[in-house]
């Protein structure tokens, strides 16, 4: 018997569907651009912490030593700084390396390289690259190295400077701006889920509205409540799985082919500046297929399904 | 069978639609409740289906007051009253066949006991040939007798009918009260509202007059005076 009700149930689900032709391809419009903003919610989330994190990744300071430090002093002081649960990474380079990728880098110019010879020996002091977990790191970092101060065996201090006063205007900035991003982010989307949740709610509320004499003459003939709400509910389900299946693709459209044009929007020229954030999209797509298929999907089942349940539920009364 | 005890009805408004009404209908019985427009004949009919309630008093059906049923009583009370309607009520997205299938469905029939009894019941209303049609596509002495088979389909212990040829032609009213006439034959209690003196003398039976929400007069094989 059980069994006999929901196959009826989910039959006259599917047949009103298909015989309210107009007004499912509504609810299905309506509840598919509901679903691409949840998306467009994913989307601007995982570019966003991409961006993020390409940033985070270009901020770091350079720790310039003293001509001449012998590199054992500076080797000790890396050592010392990996022990800071700030630190990120520490590269070293040595002023030989610094030397090599000067030439390299200006191998064109014959002025730069002229007046590199007159000098004769490497003017290019050995440097150590650090990177902060946190941009607002850097502070305690450069702090920590100026109140250590290590100096060679004659007295001479090992760091001749850090550049983080330099760098200190545009790491402040980020330091803010990254948390406050993140904070309107987050508050967009809740507003704009909010306003997707009560458009679907009302559109379906409106078809279930046009059958609401249809559901008092069941009720009328003896029909139980399930009876008559199953299949609002079922076709609801519909709305949901179909819109779910074309704001998918729609993702994936997207996903594929706007990389590029973001970056174009952005005014970044050549995207290779990026390269984190190059593709991220149809990665990230691709990555958490399964989790942003079932967001989608349970949001648009969820929404259709729950809708027409309580949108129903004025006009079982009779 | 059905007794209606000291009903009355009074909407927010403060207008009166019943005053006092009781009397009994005994199963098997034919019965005409005729009156004017607002004289109280479908709210007397609404009662019986809890389609509304009594301010004052109460309604039985074997003993059973309908008013304090529970919700899935109320559905099962339903399906054992067929009823027929001035404005047929038929469902417009479904086919003849599915408007009387979901009544079959509503009370729980079986797919094969729906396949064979929907075509029956058409032709006892002679709509065999319009079985896959939609209510659209019929007039409307067709609709009505849609209705009539929705209504009798559950092999129902009553049939109401609200002023079911309220909106019909001469020809198409002589038929309809003829099925009904048939129905009550077969074993059903029949209860019939109406305006129209033609059909009541037709009909013949018991005809219980009401005026201004009361019964003025319960004959036992009256005709139509007003």
């Amino acid at each position: 018997m059980i069994f006999t009700n929901f196959k009826r149930i989910a039959r006259t689900g599917f047949v009103n569907f298909w015989r309210n032709g107009f007004l499912s391809f509504a609810a299905i419009v309506v509840l598919t651009i509901s679903l691409l903003s949840f998306g467009s919610i994913i989307f601007v989330g995982a570019f966003g912490r991409a961006l993020i994190a390409d940033v985070k990744e270009k901020v770091d300071i350079n720790v310039y030593f003293t001509l001449g430090a012998p590199e054992q002093d500076i080797l000790a002081v890396q050592a010392d700084l990996k022990r800071l649960p700030e630190v990120a990474s520490t590269t070293y380079i040595s002023n030989d390396q610094v030397l090599v990728d000067f030439k390299k880098k200006w191998q064109d110019n014959t002025l730069i390289m002229q007046g590199l010879d007159e000098i004769g020996n490497n003017p290019f002091p050995a440097t150590l690259n650090v990177k902060a977990k946190d941009p607002g790191q850097y502070a305690s970092i450069t702090q920590y190295l100026q109140n250590k101060n290590p100096s060679m065996s004659d007295g001479t201090p090992l760091i001749e400077k850090v550049n983080y006063e330099q760098n200190k205007l545009i790491i402040d900035r980020l330091s803010t701006i990254i948390p406050a991003v993140e904070k309107a982010g987050t508050i967009l989307g809740v507003i704009m889920i909010f306003v997707a949740i009560i458009v679907v709610f009302n559109t379906i509320r409106l078809i279930v509205y046009t059958s609401k004499d249809e559901i008092s003459v069941m009720k009328l003939v003896g029909a139980s409540n399930i009876y008559v709400r199953g299949p609002l509910i079922v076709s609801g389900i519909m709305y949901g799985v179909i819109s779910g299946l074309i704001a998918i693709l729609c993702m994936a459209a997207f996903a594929y082919w706007s990389d590029a044009v973001i970056l174009r929007f952005a005014g970044v020229e050549i995207a290779s500046n990026f390269e984190l954030v190059v593709n991220v999209l149809s990665r990230y797509f691709i990555d958490n297929f399964g989790q942003i298929f079932s967001i989608i999907m349970g949001t648009g089942i969820l929404l259709g399904g729950l809708s027409s349940y309580i949108a129903a539920k004025r006009y079982l009364k009779v | 069978m059905i007794y209606y005890d000291k009903v009355s009805k009074v909407y927010p408004d403060k207008s009166i639609a019943l005053d006092g009404v009781s009397f009994g209908v005994e199963p098997k019985e034919f019965v005409t409740i005729v009156g004017h427009s607002g004289a109280g004949k479908t709210t007397l009919m609404k009662m019986l289906i809890a389609e509304d309630r009594p301010t004052e008093g109460a309604v039985f059906l074997e003993s059973v007051d309908i008013h304090r049923l529970s919700k899935r009583q109320v559905s099962k009370l339903r399906r054992r009253i067929g009823t027929v309607f001035q404005d047929y009520r038929l469902l417009p997205n479904k086919t003849v066949y599915e408007n009387i299938a979901f009544a079959m469905e509503a009370t729980g029939k079986t797919d094969s006991e729906i396949s064979a009894d929907v075509p029956h019941v058409l032709e006892l209303v002679d709509l065999g040939h319009k079985i896959w049609n939609f209510p659209r596509e019929l007039s409307g002495g067709e609709r009505q007798r849609v209705a009539i088979a929705r209504a009798i389909v559950t092999q129902p212990d009553i049939v109401i009918a609200d002023e079911p040829t309220g909106n019909l032609d001469p020809t198409n009213t002589y038929e309809i009260i003829r099925i009904l006439q048939k129905i009550n034959e077969l074993g059903t209690t029949v209860l019939l509202t109406t305006h129209n003196k033609g059909v009541v003398d037709t009909v013949g039976g018991r005809v219980i007059t009401m005026e201004k929400g009361k019964v003025i007069r319960d004959d036992k094989s009256g005709k139509y005076i007003l």
